[in-house]
């Protein structure tokens, strides 16, 4: 395959305040090719993508297209460029016509008028093109389907005669058959000499529809190009999770027998995310949630804590029922939470830490509504100590903390007392590995003293490592409930992985 | 902890937030220098004048009492996260209500019971709209402007009261110490807003819900119940300020007050309050205040229109933002930079 490079990306660096989204990123892209993406949540590729279309400007690095360095200034210019994006949420007007979406700031006109006949008759030529004459070009966008509005969105690429299109995650909003479309409509696409650049989580459709695989983790290419068909799962695993982190667990403790029950969760749904939901925890006992983003588990945790209303189902802390939809009730009956996004759902980044530590118990260190800082100081001052916060002076305003030690002061919060659940979404996400080893000891310390503790972590070692029992969520159900002993890392990635949308579909 | 600890921990504590806003407070007061040396340069021969400069300072706090009153309830919403359109109807009304034939016969206790009720009443339904009818604060209040005048004409026949009670038209006109009573109570109202803000759950639940609200809410504060509380709040400073305005004035009407909220605004957003929420100060809003008050008052001994006059407040709101959004985001660079 001596096909013509279109694309080529040379350590690639994009810094965003505290972050390196992208952190020396090589990407090829071949004319004619699909070349998939790989990488976990937060490895960058959404970064990248943002940086192909004009989104955001790289701090370092080059940008080859067509052969030539470019720095493309806005969304326009690149589009103007040819490269077109297609988001997986897709960026159209719900109440402009399929044409008006399709040309929508490059409307054909004369004298200032747009001519709204043209415009009609290449959408459907365009449509057409992609195998979707049916769709009628002046008909709104929101009474079409979610399939037929991503070929509006296709469509809108091609009227800019891109030569690179960037699909995210394409398939997530499509059924079965659709997706089986949806390929057949790429491959005419690439027939047609236009690169596609595929994002998916998905292992199996990338075997189906791609050509090359470039693999990204923390912001890093740490597989370029490798054949998509051939190259064994085991491989491309490896290379996303990245056997570069040590897991360093604290040692198990022998396992407790007649621990008291402390969470029990029966039948919880809630539309569109999670379905029929059963699990308990036990005093003491650590209960890991292994699935991938969007399997369900961040709304399952949101969900028992209260902060979103279930549709049906019902959440018991010993033996009592949790008013449902309701944080404030959960955290009365002894729950506390770690969310998965700490800067934007748990700190006031721009406060000291001793008000973030305090931020679910100031109330009760205070006396007659008047707050303690003296009281709150001391108290923040024991966790922070007991968490091995640095820097331990108390006053320092959370922004500045690395993100190992922003999520102890998240899960310091709720060792002010209490707290008898913790639930944990993603605790070590962003948390370098010292701190992690630290994170762990908590947890375990925490259990040991007879704190139950629900955790959810993409990481498959780390719930395996740390939980004592491992529940398995894919597409929101629960799929497999097993002691951590009894599985392995293999295992729980097959079942977390394997049930793609694409089996059974034709190949 | 030792005697240098401590000294080297109260400097640290210093040189973090409270620097910052001491910093922008002496900034505040710079400005405030500058604009009596403009007034004393355009009309020397009234500066010239002891009696004179100690009546016009009084004629400025004056001035200032009242919206500095409504300014200490907006700086709370604002804090939270929130805007409040409608104080100065919410005053309007609120000193109508107090000032109908039927409220005068309870005499002035009646009368001030009233007016605190009625703003605490109408901002308490601004918050239940925001909080739980999860309307946008701009547009509730916004249509809470419309609607609180509207009733307020209604009930006045867009008559002007006349306040009967001696009381109430006392409350303006008395002096204590040669300083007006109205300063007195915006002394009293800041000083618990102060308190409030930084000394109370009730403040530190506003700086968390303005902050980042979704964090507050996993935190396990009912935001909503919160948020409807703030408005509440703004609504009683209202009817305090309706109270003052009416006595000020002898009399009430329903156009009294007019573009109080944009006063209001403007004195908090130039005392450094962020219209995104989570930061502000009660003594930066007074300052803030205090600045728009001299600035009314040297259009008026220079003798020029109020037209003039408001261009140049929307003028100097509109600076005041484009400065806040300015340091704003030159700290974000500066601290993205420091972290690489």
């Amino acid at each position: 395959m001596t096909a013509d490079v279109v694309l080529r990306l040379t350590d690639l660096v994009k810094t965003f305040p505290g972050v390196r989204a992208l952190d020396g990123v090589q990407l090829e892209v071949r004319a004619g090719e699909v070349h998939c993406l790989l990488g976990q949540n937060g490895a960058g590729k959404s970064t990248l993508i943002k940086v192909l279309a004009g989104v955001h400007r790289p701090d370092e690095g080059v940008v080859e297209w067509l052969g030539e360095p470019v720095a493309f200034a806005n969304p326009q210019a690149a589009m103007k460029a040819g490269i077109a994006t297609i988001y997986q949420e897709l960026d159209l007007v719900e109440d402009l016509t399929v044409a008006e979406n399709v040309f929508l700031g490059h409307e054909p006109r004369r004298a200032g008028f747009v001519r709204r006949g043209h415009a009609a008759a290449r959408t459907r030529e365009i449509l057409g093109r992609l195998g979707h004459g049916e769709i009628p070009p002046r008909r709104p966008v929101h009474k079409l389907q979610a399939a037929a509005k991503q070929i509006v969105s296709m469509a809108r690429a091609l009227s800019h005669d891109a030569r690179l299109l960037i699909m995210d995650e394409p398939s997530a909003v499509l059924a079965h058959d659709e997706v089986a479309n949806l390929f057949r409509i790429i491959r005419e696409l690439t027939a047609q000499g236009i690169a596609v650049v595929y994002i998916s989580h998905r292992l199996e459709e990338i075997r189906t529809i791609g050509d090359r695989v470039t693999v990204l983790k923390d912001g890093r290419t740490t597989a370029a190009g490798l054949p998509a068909a051939q190259t064994p799962t085991a491989e491309l695993v490896s290379r996303m999770t990245g056997r570069t982190i040590e897991y360093v667990f604290p040692p198990r403790p022998p396992e407790k027998t007649g621990q008291k029950e402390l969470l029990r969760v029966v039948n919880l749904s809630r539309g569109g995310e999670f379905s029929g939901v059963s699990l308990t925890v036990a005093a003491g006992e650590i209960v890991g949630i292994a699935g991938l983003v969007g399997s369900g588990r961040s709304e399952l945790l949101e969900t028992v804590y209260g902060a979103r209303r279930p549709d049906a189902g019902t959440v018991t802390v010993d033996g009592r029922r949790l008013t449902p939809g309701s944080v404030g009730a959960a955290v009365r009956a002894g729950l506390g939470m770690a969310p998965e996004e700490r800067k934007s759902q748990a700190l006031l980044l721009g406060e000291p830490i001793y008000r973030n530590v305090t931020l679910s118990t100031f109330t009760r260190l205070a006396r007659f509504g008047f707050t303690s800082a003296r009281r709150e100081r001391e108290s923040a001052g024991r966790v922070t100590r007991s968490l091995d916060l640095r820097p331990a002076d108390v006053d320092r305003r959370v922004r500045t903390l690395s993100g190992g030690n922003q999520q102890k002061v998240v899960v310091g919060r709720w060792l002010l007392g209490g707290t008898r659940l913790l639930i944990l979404d993603e605790p070590t996400r962003g948390v370098d590995v010292g701190a992690r080893a630290e994170l762990y000891r908590v947890i375990r310390d925490l259990a040991a003293d007879g704190v139950g503790v629900l955790l959810v972590s993409s990481e498959v070692p780390e719930v395996l490592g740390l939980a004592d029992r491992v529940l398995v969520m894919r597409e929101g159900r629960l799929v497999r409930t097993a002691a951590a002993g009894e599985l392995d890392e293999d295992t729980v990635l097959d079942l977390v992985m394997a049930g793609s949308l694409m089996e059974g579909a034709p190949a | 902890m030792t005697a240098t600890a401590v000294k080297s921990d109260v400097r640290r504590r210093w040189a973090g937030e409270n620097s910052e806003n001491t910093t922008r407070n002496l900034v505040l007061l710079g400005v405030l220098a500058a604009l009596i040396a403009i007034g004393a340069i355009t009309r020397p021969q009234l500066y010239s004048d002891s009696t004179w400069v100690w009546n016009n300072v009084l004629s400025i706090l004056q001035l200032a009492s009242v919206i500095g009153v409504v300014t200490v309830g907006m700086t709370f919403v604002i804090i939270g996260g929130g805007i409040d359109l409608s104080v100065g109807a919410i005053v309007a009304l609120a000193g109508v209500w107090a000032t109908t034939v039927a409220t005068q016969s309870f005499g002035a206790g009646g009368m001030i019971f009233t007016a605190v009720a009625v703003g605490l009443g109408v901002g308490l339904v601004n918050g239940l709209l925001i909080a739980y009818g999860k309307l946008v604060p701009f547009i509730a209040t916004l249509a809470m402007l419309v609607a609180a005048r509207g009733l307020a004409a209604q009930i006045s026949g867009k008559q002007t009261q006349i306040s009967e009670s001696a009381v109430i038209n006392g409350i303006a006109s008395t002096k204590i110490l040669g300083i007006p009573l109205l300063v007195y109570i915006l002394a009293v109202v800041a000083a618990a807003g102060w308190v409030l803000l930084n000394r109370t759950t009730f403040g530190r639940r506003t700086v968390a819900v303005g902050g980042n609200a979704e964090a507050a809410r996993l935190a396990g504060i009912d935001i909503k119940r919160h948020t409807m509380l703030l408005y509440g709040l703004s609504g009683l400073c209202c009817g305090l300020a309706a109270i003052m305005l009416t006595s000020q004035a002898t009399s009430a009407q329903a156009a009294m007050a007019n573009l109080y909220e944009l006063d209001a605004i403007a004195a908090a957003i130039i005392g450094g309050t962020l219209l995104s929420g989570g930061r502000g100060t009660i003594v930066g809003s007074l300052l803030g205040v205090i600045i728009f008050a001299t600035i009314t008052n040297l259009f008026a001994i220079n003798g020029l229109s109020t037209e003039a006059q408001n261009m140049v407040k929307g003028g100097i709101i509109i600076a005041a933002v484009l400065v806040q959004q300015f340091r704003f985001d030159a700290v974000t660079r500066l601290l993205g930079r420091i972290r690489n």
